[in-house]
């Protein structure tokens, strides 16, 4: 029996949860500072120990790896865990992201440190388990336990309207996620397993198929955010700390997608490719709208909540087209948004921790004080806009590709976001950094420190490193995604073949 | 050899880039939020602010806000880093140039191949695939010439144009990058990496346009120039999405391969909009959509309205950039998917009216003018739109011998016009100047010579290309033809009146500047002026040079298949057959464009604002550009502006949270607020409710039992 290195990784941050509510007591200078080390280490350690999962990983195997198995709950459901291609760069996308998070909270967070630095690290095991989970119950577990740390970080440490905002986070998804809990007790009745890996194999009746399509899509629309019920996402991120915003934007989003990966298109194919129109449709008007809408925003995190909309339209169109380009293309992108965006939030809360503002008036002329920020700033904001060299252009590129073979209406308007999407990243850039520095305010402003280069450069070595050279990502998720969209044109042509049949 | 090439400049940027990061990191030193935070409450003047420059650069800036602040006499700041910076990116550019030449006859030679050296993987999906790669044949070898040679030269001559600017490592930096990504985009082997290298050259001119950041003009006209490219890439994007459709790769190799059996109506079609095109249809559709890129990179009617603004960047940009090499990108990429044009007549005929629109239509603004620098940028577009007619009437290696004069002339002109700005304190407008050929003897011939070169003076340069352009558009076939020819005849007069306009406002007549600027007015360092003399060559030579190559009897030796010509195309022997007045029809409108322009600003320089009075109205469309910007500025930008706050405001805020989240809530609470009222806690309302509850119950139960 291999060690299991799954549980490993997912259950330390827990560890060090533990460690922090146990051994640390008081509130003193000392105890804060043992409290964020010990939450650093942890995340740290659990990051180096994740490499491992890479490293072991074999990109030439589509199926599930490192695969762990125990009986719970009476056996009739498991604690089964595994990776393959599709799920294994989450796993190390969130591991990568909670070190700089830990670092972001670093001297932001003041109060209450000891439960923020535990909320994060009970939250960074459910998100790893969510990706690593093999069972649908134990998925479902983990994909709702991850709202109630997120809860108490937005609605605890965040803004001035911090408790609307999380209550709005919390119904909005959990709306959707009590029709996916009525979803899999349908699936365990049809197919007696709650195994995900037996469910890949099961073939849903048509019937059946769209009504667990729909009530997965409220789940994972509402999660991604698909236009129309993105309305919660502004919001969470404008009152969330950074280190909130990062994550939620870097990996909570993700899940969603992750889920039409994993649920939606291999055991629902017919219906995916029944309901693709729709969700082409909502993609289409989530991109375009939602670049209208960020053009006019006049709060920083807002705009790039709203450029996180946009962008997550683009996965949910590659993803739907079932060609290899946009599903690859779709993963890709989840990926890269996860470290542009997060950076994004990042350098929104390097000013904030300054000014204590996100108003875009309230900056200006930055680069006169702060060059390694305008630096900074504009790799990210050319990631955002998808220049070609950045990690940004790879997942754009390569949705758009798959929606132009799908449908050229979707390819047509999509690509439009290509120009949106310059005009306000552009836009927003010019007024905070670009001009003269005129404010009072921002007159004796600092550029980053040495905690704040540490954060950001990795994030910008990566974001171009993926961007010339992605096929170190790539690499790993071919034979998962071959597979899986070999599987779903088949299941899709089988049907047609059975219908022309009955047809004659 | 080429890898050298391509990422010397590279190698060049990043130390530049580094300097500057240095310099500017040790001007402003960084430091942890809470420090940042004491310093705005309690000291709000910046003691520690050590960037003594910056208010002394500002006050300039502000003094002057149209004008190129280079009266700052700040030189000494920032140590030894600039000079580093200058001399390793100039160095290499110059180590660059050398090898390019010496790739552009070993290719250029009969016996060179073309071929292709592989760098790196980089984006694979599937059956796409595009990978970093140097294609190196004879039309990329004529490319690298053109963007190394005006580079090195650019980079020799910033050295002393931008000697006072305190950020020269930075503007270093950005003029690498730009060359990087320059010659990643002529020397792409696939759609992807051209791609790469047409979205990295906007990069690099959106930041070197808005490289005096402090200015708001510079970063408008910034963001206008990524943007208004943006809307090109659109097309190109689509129509490398269109071209992966139908040839199922993005490489040329295996395009240029395949183009005949897709024109013949291959089994894969292209379904746009519930209609199927095959064969020449579908690359139509295709072409045209990679044409709107073009389109957008080369400055071309509709979507040329960044380039005018973009001379708000410094000049010698203006000169590499705006002029040379990154507008000339659109003119590559149509000569380089000859085989695919070719195939798609439709779309070329589209090519030849735009080309001739813009050369007609920038040719006439550019006749009032007042900006030295605008004057020349409006020939740019105009020479751009040449360009495009040679390439519309299927002359592809007539246009690229236009692009490769056009650069040496276009860009002696460019310096020539920033030599003198230098001289009269960063004044452009040509309303105050005049009289400054004796002040500055030398950067006057050679603007004199480039001028020439410019109207087509009989064997300087443009006297080869542009001629046989327009002899190409009267032996040419097509219905845009006839059009094409008639308005570059009419564009090349105006050419030669407005360039003749621009000398002799500049130069001759009565001094209009103040007389301290004119006791100031010096001529410009030799580190200037060595470029001019170089470029001044090549505005001379180049024509009678290189003509036989490029057009004449040893094209078909010298291309050796870099450009496709299809079996009825025979316009290059058939555009030397063309009757004498037609040859020397460019010649007469020169000449008259010379008169005109010498009797108005110099024989009788009352007459020009006698016409403008006359003619107020066509005056006031021509020096307001056909109203472009307004026009856009109405249909495009207010109601995009307008959209975005309506579904902001009335979408997400009363429509889904109204009627969602939010209505949803405060219906609950109104019910709870409703069930809360029956809550009185007295007892008998109780009791009351429960006797009635039970008198219906016993009710119903009779009634149903």
């Amino acid at each position: 029996m291999h060690w299991p290195i799954l549980s490993t990784v997912t259950f330390l941050p827990l560890v060090g949860a533990a460690i922090i509510l146990f051994f640390i007591h008081g509130d003193e200078e000392v105890h804060r500072r043992n409290i964020r080390h010990v939450a650093l280490g942890v995340t740290v350690v659990t990051f180096i120990v994740s490499i491992m999962i890479w490293t072991g990983f074999d990109p030439a195997n589509p199926g599930f790896q490192f695969v762990e198995e125990a009986g719970w709950l009476g056996g009739f459901m498991s604690y089964r865990m595994g990776v393959d291609g599709i799920s294994m760069l989450f796993v190390i996308l969130t591991t990568f992201l909670m070190p700089l998070c830990i670092l972001a909270s670093w001297e932001s967070v003041e109060h209450r440190v000891k439960e923020y630095m535990i909320a994060f690290l009970v939250l960074e095991t459910l998100m790893i388990g969510v990706f690593c989970s093999l069972d649908l119950v134990l998925f479902y577990v983990f994909f709702e336990g991850g709202l109630i740390p997120m809860f108490l970080i937005i609605g605890v440490w965040g803004g001035p309207r911090r408790v609307y905002s999380a209550f709005k986070f919390f119904l909005y998804t959990l709306l959707g996620s009590v029709l996916m809990l009525l979803a899999i007790m349908a699936m365990y009745w049809e197919a007696g397993t709650t195994s995900i890996p037996e469910l890949l194999q099961h073939q849903f009746p048509a019937s059946m198929q769209t009504w667990l399509w729909l009530a997965f899509f409220a789940s994972f629309a509402v999660k991604m955010p698909m236009w129309p019920v993105h309305t919660w996402l502004p919001d969470a991120h404008v009152e969330a700390p950074t280190a909130g915003s990062v994550v939620l934007a870097a990996i909570l989003l993700k899940m969603g997608g992750y889920g039409f990966l994993r649920f939606s298109i291999p055991m629902f194919p017919l219906a995916s490719a029944d309901l693709a129109p729709l969700v082409f449709t909502l993609s289409v008007v989530a991109i375009v709208y939602a670049s209208l809408v960020a053009l006019m925003q006049e709060d920083m995190k807002k705009l790039i909540a709203y450029s996180s909309v946009a962008h997550m339209g683009f996965v949910t169109m590659g993803v739907f087209t079932g060609t290899m380009q946009g599903v690859q293309g779709g993963i890709f992108q989840m990926l890269s948004h996860g470290l542009v965006s997060g950076a994004l939030f990042l350098c929104v809360g390097v000013v904030y921790d300054r000014l204590h503002t996100r108003q875009i008036d309230a900056y200006g002329g930055l680069v006169n004080r702060m060059p390694w920020y305008a630096l900074t700033f504009m790799v990210f904001t050319m990631a955002n806009v998808g220049l070609p060299g950045t990690s940004g252009f790879v997942g754009e590129f390569l949705t758009l590709v798959g929606a132009f073979q799908a449908n050229t209406w979707v390819a047509v308007f999509a690509t439009t976001g290509v120009i949106l999407s310059a005009c306000y990243a552009l836009w927003l850039y010019r007024r905070v950094v670009f001009g003269e520095l005129e404010k009072e305010s921002l007159r004796s402003i600092l550029d980053m420190g040495t905690r704040e280069k540490v954060i950001l450069v990795p994030l910008i070595v990566l974001t171009l490193y993926f961007g010339i050279y992605p096929a170190a990502l790539m690499d790993v998720t071919t034979a998962a995604v071959d597979n899986l969209v070999n599987n779903y044109q088949a299941a899709i042509s089988g049907a047609g073949a059975t219908a022309s049949l009955l047809g004659h | 050899m080429y890898s050298a090439i391509v990422f010397l400049p590279l190698f060049g940027a990043i130390i530049a880039g580094l300097i500057s990061l240095a310099g500017a990191a040790a001007r402003h030193p960084g430091g942890s939020p809470a420090h940042g935070a004491e310093d705005h409450a309690t000291d709000s003047f910046a003691p520690r602010h050590r960037g003594v420059h910056a208010p002394a650069h500002h006050g300039a800036a502000i003094a002057h806000p149209h004008h190129e602040p280079h009266a700052e006499s700040d030189a000494a700041h920032g140590g030894h880093g600039p000079g580093a910076a200058e001399i390793v990116t100039s160095a290499f550019l110059v180590i660059c140039a050398v090898l390019s030449w010496i790739a552009f006859f070993r290719v250029g030679a009969n016996t060179g191949e073309a071929f292709t050296v592989p760098v790196l993987r980089w984006i694979e999906s599937g059956a796409l695939a595009a990978g970093w790669a140097l294609r190196v044949d004879t039309l990329t070898a004529v490319m690298l010439v053109v963007v190394t040679t005006v580079s090195a030269l650019v980079h020799v001559y910033s050295i002393g144009y931008m000697s006072h600017d305190p950020h020269r490592p930075r503007f270093f930096a950005y003029l690498s990058l730009f060359t990087f990504a320059m010659l990643m985009l002529v020397t792409a082997d696939n759609l992807v990496q051209m791609f790469f290298g047409w979205e990295g050259v906007g990069l690099a001119s959106y930041l070197l346009i808005g490289f005096w950041y402090h200015r708001p003009s510079a970063n408008a006209a910034a963001m206008k120039a990524f943007i208004v490219n943006r809307v090109g890439d659109f097309g190109f994007a689509l129509g490398v999405f269109g071209v992966f459709v139908l040839f199922g790769s993005v490489e040329f190799s295996s395009i240029f391969a395949n183009t005949q059996a897709v024109a013949e109506g291959g089994e894969v079609g292209l379904r746009i909009f519930g209609s199927v095109f095959t064969g020449e249809g579908a690359l139509t559709v295709v072409c045209l959509l990679l044409f709107m890129g073009a389109m957008g990179k080369s400055a071309q009617v509709p979507l040329h309205t960044w380039l005018p603004d973009a001379m708000e960047g410094p000049t010698p940009v203006s000169a590499l950039i705006h002029a040379a090499t990154m507008v000339t990108a659109g003119v590559f990429m149509v000569a380089r998917l000859s085989p695919l044009f070719e195939h798609a007549p439709d779309a070329l005929i589209v090519v030849t009216v735009v080309g001739a629109i813009t050369a007609f239509f920038a040719a006439t603004v550019g006749l009032v003018q007042n900006d030295i620098k605008r004057v020349i940028a409006y020939s740019t577009c105009s020479q751009l739109g040449y360009m495009f007619v040679a390439l519309g009437l299927g002359a592809y290696s007539v246009a690229i011998f236009h692009l490769f004069t056009h650069a040496f002339f276009k860009a002696l002109l460019f310096l020539g016009a920033g030599s003198v700005i230098h001289a009269v304190s960063d004044e452009q407008d040509m309303r105050r100047m005049g009289g400054l050929r004796r002040v500055i003897p030398v950067t006057y011939a050679m603007m004199l010579v480039g001028t020439l070169a410019l109207t087509g003076f009989p064997f300087t340069a443009g006297y080869y290309s542009k001629d046989a352009i327009i002899e190409a558009a009267y032996a040419g076939h097509t219905t845009a033809a006839g059009l094409a020819f008639v308005l570059t005849v009419v564009a090349a007069a105006f050419t030669s009146f407005y360039s003749w306009r621009l000398v002799f406002m500049t130069f001759h007549g009565k001094p209009r500047a103040s007389a301290e600027v004119m006791e100031h007015a010096h001529e410009s360092a030799s580190v200037m002026l060595i470029p001019l003399y170089v470029l001044a060559a090549g505005a001379l030579l180049a024509g009678i040079a290189f003509s036989g190559l490029f057009i004449g009897e040893a094209q078909e030796g010298f291309w050796k298949g870099a450009l496709f010509f299809g079996p009825e195309n025979e316009i290059l022997e058939e555009m030397h057959h063309a009757p004498f007045w037609v040859g020397i029809s460019p010649f007469v409108a020169m000449v008259l464009g010379f008169l005109v322009a010498l009797w108005f600003y110099i024989l009788s320089p009352d007459t020009p604002r006698r016409i403008g009075e006359q003619h107020e109205g066509l005056y006031r469309f021509l020096l307001n550009k056909w109203y472009f910007d307004e026009l856009y500025d109405f249909l495009f930008v207010r109601p995009v502006m307008a959209l975005g706050r309506f579904l902001w405001k009335r979408g997400d805020g009363w429509l889904i949270d109204g009627f969602g989240p939010d209505g949803v809530s405060a219906r609950v609470l109104d019910v709870t607020r409703n069930v809360v009222k029956l809550q009185t806690g007295y007892v008998y309302h109780y009791a009351f409710a429960m006797l009635i509850g039970v008198a219906i119950l016993v009710t119903w139960m009779m009634f149903a039992g």
